[in-house]
């Protein structure tokens, strides 16, 4: 099994046994559907805006040589700087080069997944700068030096108790259980830093192409400060991050939240267009945008998972997903987790080496449910497994496979072949629960079901026989 | 042979198991092949509840397996050589009556994927559209909710993800087991959450597979049913499976099972 | 440094090279198109009744599960409703803007105040316990405050201090958000603010255990004085 499946099998069996982890995210997310679904409730045809979504974004994405070339043409005429970057590398070499252009040594980052695809903070905290993560779970992850754990709350996996020691520790805060002084911990420990801050990063949830603006989505607040105080302002956004019409903001701003965190609007959905303009009172001097392909464009040139770049990263697949749920958001070992992660992961990192992700899935569907821009998830995923195969078919599946094909070709020989395997199956019971046991993936945690005395066909023909043929 | 057409949706034909049927159908079970070979009474059940509705029973014996579990694992080409011969042993047929809504959903909804760039294409879209599953069969297509079952119990079901998703089925086995008298329906809080089986991924991802049922079984004891009953064997193998290695072992019964009762 | 868009158009055009239909997955059915002007919209997302009364009481109902705090006043009453405010939450000192209603109100709270019309330390703004501002609209399905630097006095002044009151006319309040959008284009055209905002209750978190806790980053409270 090549070396990252081995990963994913060994952190997900390790997970399976922290029942009280997995019980106390299920309460989370219970809590979550509820909310959930009492916002789409309000909404007077919540399936009919799923389709809208998926057709506002469908044709975005369709026509992305268009939007996006119009998108920075219109942008850059309101004072911002672009930067296209091919990859991460290119991403990161351009916002390092910002910063030391202004001497800057201090900046303060408010969420975005797509800095965390390319290890952002990392790389500038390797370059010597210090860099604080504003978004309360994001602080919370980068404190205990760990990815995030779900794309919209990174610290879900912790329980408050945990998030006192490691304040205790690396803020010298006092004990306290009560979540709402844990996030006054953490906002007197930020404030500071955003009066302070040279460089603000964002990321950026929606890039309109009508106007040329951006759109960032936080109910903390912390994307406004991180983009109003500091004297620069660094966005970075993915290419698929294009919506065509500011009217189709107010549609996808309440889907996303509604979907995302069951609310009915995420708290500060925040329209940027430019610098600081002459005659406001402040802002940035400065606004870079950081637009990046990193293999996205990959996912693009397939057509039949194009409707993957659809996604808004609302997170909805991941609170709905039972295996999200029972391995837990580090288990994927990459970025982005859950169904959209398995989906577009081996497009993004390489179908051979990240196919596993789509295999471990019982194809429930739930995902696709979820999804506000109706993007066909768990299809992909039999996609992804299609196309790993058609690169590459590991010997013994394909034995497996068509030597199945050749018993299922002959009903007779199928009957056969299935009242051996009914007889036989007693004889496993010497083999049972040791290495020889090849059964042992399904023994280890359940019982074989036990081998009925006949076959359906043997009683239908039986039965036929006894009537004399009546039933044909 | 007439049956009651279905295209004004809102008032299917409604008849008892009492009356006298006018019309009737001919019913191509198609009985998947662990259901076959594993649990016959699932498919024994199908049979006794449509003749006891007075339609005519026929049993392909040519039928083995579908091809789900080549295709689930990407072996497209492997698959469609399998489920090929779906497309002969049911060419003929009027109506299609699944088992399984997994098999079922391989058959409607995934084969016309499958045979997307094949010649048997056409063939493959044919019987999608004659495809159904029990329930479904049963109450969208029959009109029927009542077939006269008895069975005394009190039992939660679990909705099997193909059903539920792939073919719309939750109502239909619901309002089928409302009229079983003397069973008392509870549902648990995690009736539509998947019981972690899928196929092969039960055997290539064990300890998810495991964990997912664990959390089912747990939704399932704190219903206080002594029964559990479901439109997909599979589902049941899995989570009579978990229960029994765990040494509390559930009566789990196929919805045919249940509704076969008098 | 030159960026890679040449290189980046030129990977994006040829991998639309197959377009891809839209279309639904096992419904098989197609979605509607987007509607023109976002009018088309308003008939899925929640409904509000688009009178002044309905408004209002959605605006008030989204409010109060919001914990925004509503004040309904007349313009004779100003004055005293923010004193009354003053008196209620213990304000020392507090920043604005100025418009015509921020004016009343800076007036009447008797409190040291720091504007943003001019040059301003952050420092000082940072150390103030309340903003007045004035705003675009109020938008009653969502219970939002549609701002902008230039309806509200910056960036900073609605973010940074700890209360954020807004003072707006009753004229002002909007149904929905299609109808913010609108407004938008019809204000402002293509020469948007650099910054516009739908604020939306006081500022949140849920990333402890998903529970709900209040004032994380931006204000803890809100308050929307409406005035009649």
């Amino acid at each position: 099994m090549p070396a990252l499946a081995s990963v994913f099998q060994r952190d997900s069996a390790a997970y399976r046994r922290r029942g009280e982890t997995r019980a106390f995210i299920r309460r989370a997310l219970r809590g979550y559907e509820q909310k959930r679904d009492e916002n789409k409730a309000r909404f007077q045809d919540w399936q009919a805006a799923r389709d809208a979504a998926a057709a506002i974004k469908h044709e975005a994405i369709e026509h992305l040589d268009r939007c996006l070339p119009e998108f920075i043409e219109k942008i850059e005429a309101r004072g911002v700087k672009v930067f296209v970057a091919a990859n991460g590398v290119r991403a990161k070499d351009y916002i390092i080069g910002v910063i030391r252009r202004h001497g800057a040594k201090s900046i303060v980052k408010s969420k975005s997944m797509t800095g965390e695809e390319i290890h952002l903070a990392q790389a500038l905290e390797g370059e010597g700068f210090e860099v604080v993560e504003s978004d309360l779970g994001e602080f919370i992850v980068q404190l205990r030096h760990e990815a995030p754990f779900h794309i919209v709350f990174p610290a879900m996996h912790l329980k408050r108790d945990e998030i006192s020691r490691l304040f205790e520790e690396k803020l010298g805060s006092a004990p306290t259980d009560s979540p709402e002084e844990l996030t006054m911990i953490a906002r007197r420990a930020i404030r500071q830093k955003y009066c302070e801050a040279d460089i603000g990063i964002s990321g950026v949830n929606f890039a309109v192409a009508e106007t040329g603006a951006i759109a960032m989505c936080t109910n903390e607040g912390n994307g406004r400060l991180t983009t109003s105080l500091p004297r620069v302002h660094i966005a970075l956004m993915g290419i698929e991050k294009l919506v065509p019409r500011m009217d189709d903001l107010a549609l996808l701003l309440p889907m996303l939240a509604t979907a995302g965190s069951g609310q009915h609007l995420t708290c500060y959905n925040t329209i940027l267009s430019g610098p600081r303009q002459p005659g406001e009172p402040d802002g940035p001097e400065e606004f870079h945008l950081v637009i990046m392909d990193n293999a996205r464009t990959t996912l693009l040139a397939d057509a039949q998972q194009r409707d993957a770049l659809q996604c808004i990263r609302c997170g909805a697949c991941l609170n709905v997903c039972p295996v999200y749920k029972n391995v837990g958001g580090h288990a994927y070992g990459t970025t982005y987790p859950g169904p959209i992660g398995s989906v577009i992961t081996p497009h993004l990192r390489g179908l051979q080496s990240w196919k596993h992700l789509s295999g471990a899935s019982s194809l429930c569907g739930a995902c696709t449910d979820a999804c506000p821009v109706k993007i066909d998830l768990h299809h992909h995923l039999l996609h992804n497994r299609r196309n790993a195969v058609r690169q590459h078919k590991t010997w013994w599946e394909l034995l497996l496979f068509q030597g199945f094909g050749w018993v299922a070709a002959d009903a007779r020989r199928f009957a056969l072949a299935g009242w051996i395997g009914r007889l036989a199956q007693p004889l496993h019971a010497l083999v049972a629960g040791t290495p020889l046991d090849p059964l042992k993936p399904w023994t280890r945690f359940r019982a074989l079901p036990e081998p009925p005395p006949y076959a359906f066909r043997d009683w239908w023909k039986e039965r036929r026989g006894a009537e004399g043929g009546a039933h044909d | 042979m007439a049956f009651c057409p279905q295209e004004d949706g809102n008032s299917p034909c409604a008849r008892t198991w009492r009356t006298d049927s006018v019309s009737t159908v001919r019913v191509s079970l198609f009985i998947p092949c662990f259901v076959d070979q594993y649990f016959p009474q699932a498919g024994i059940g199908m049979v006794r509840v449509l003749e006891r509705l007075g339609h005519r029973v026929e049993y392909p014996e040519a039928q083995t397996c579908c091809g789900q579990p080549a295709f689930n694992s990407g072996y497209w080409d492997e698959a469609r050589g399998t489920a090929e011969r779906m497309l002969d042993v049911f060419r003929d047929a009027e109506a299609v009556v699944s088992a399984s809504g997994s098999c079922g959903a391989m058959l409607k909804v995934f084969n016309p994927e499958l045979f997307a760039e094949h010649p048997r294409a056409e063939e493959a879209r044919a019987l999608a559209a004659k495809v159904w599953e029990f329930s479904d069969f049963l109450v969208s297509k029959l009109g029927v909710e009542d077939v006269g079952a008895r069975y005394e119990g009190r039992a939660t079901f679990h909705d099997g993800c193909h059903g539920l998703r792939e073919l719309r089925i939750k109502d239909q086995p619901r309002r089928l087991l409302a009229h079983v008298r003397g069973l008392e329906l509870v549902e648990m809080g995690e009736a539509e959450t998947c019981c972690g089986f899928g196929g092969t991924f039960a055997v290539k991802f064990p300890h998810v597979s495991e964990a997912m049922g664990e959390v089912k079984c747990q939704s399932i004891t704190e219903t206080g049913a002594d029964l559990l009953i479901s439109n997909d064997s599979s589902c049941l193998m899995h989570l009579q499976g978990i229960f029994r290695h765990q040494g509390r072992p559930l009566r789990a019964l196929h919805l045919a099972e249940v509704l076969a009762q008098t | 440094m030159t960026d890679d868009r040449a290189l980046v158009f030129a990977r994006i055009r040829e991998a639309l090279q197959t377009p891809r239909p839209l279309h639904g997955h096992y419904d098989g059915l197609p979605g509607p198109a987007p509607a023109e002007n976002g009018k088309g919209y308003a008939a899925w997302l929640p409904r509000v009744e688009d009178t002044p009364s309905g408004r209002l009481l959605a605006f008030r109902e989204r409010s109060e599960l919001l914990k925004t705090e509503l004040v309904v006043a007349t313009r004779a009453g100003l004055a005293g409703t923010v004193q009354a405010l003053q008196q209620r939450h213990g304000w020392k000192s507090a920043a604005w803007h100025r418009t015509r209603l921020t004016e009343t109100a800076a007036g009447a709270a008797g409190l040291p105040l720091l504007s943003t019309d001019q040059a301003y330390e952050t420092a000082a703004l940072e150390r103030v316990d309340a903003s007045f501002t004035g705003c675009d609209a109020l938008v009653a399905q969502t219970g939002s405050v549609l701002l902008t630097t230039r309806s509200a006095g910056g960036r900073a002044l609605s973010i940074l201090p700890p209360h954020h009151v807004v003072f707006a006319e009753a004229s002002q309040l909007i149904a929905d958000l299609p109808a913010a959008m609108r407004l938008l284009r019809e204000r402002y055209g293509n020469d948007l603010p650099s910054m516009i905002c739908l604020e939306t209750g006081p500022s949140r978190t849920g990333d402890i255990e998903r529970i709900l806790v209040l004032g994380a980053h931006g204000p803890k409270k809100l308050t929307v004085v409406l005035v009649e």
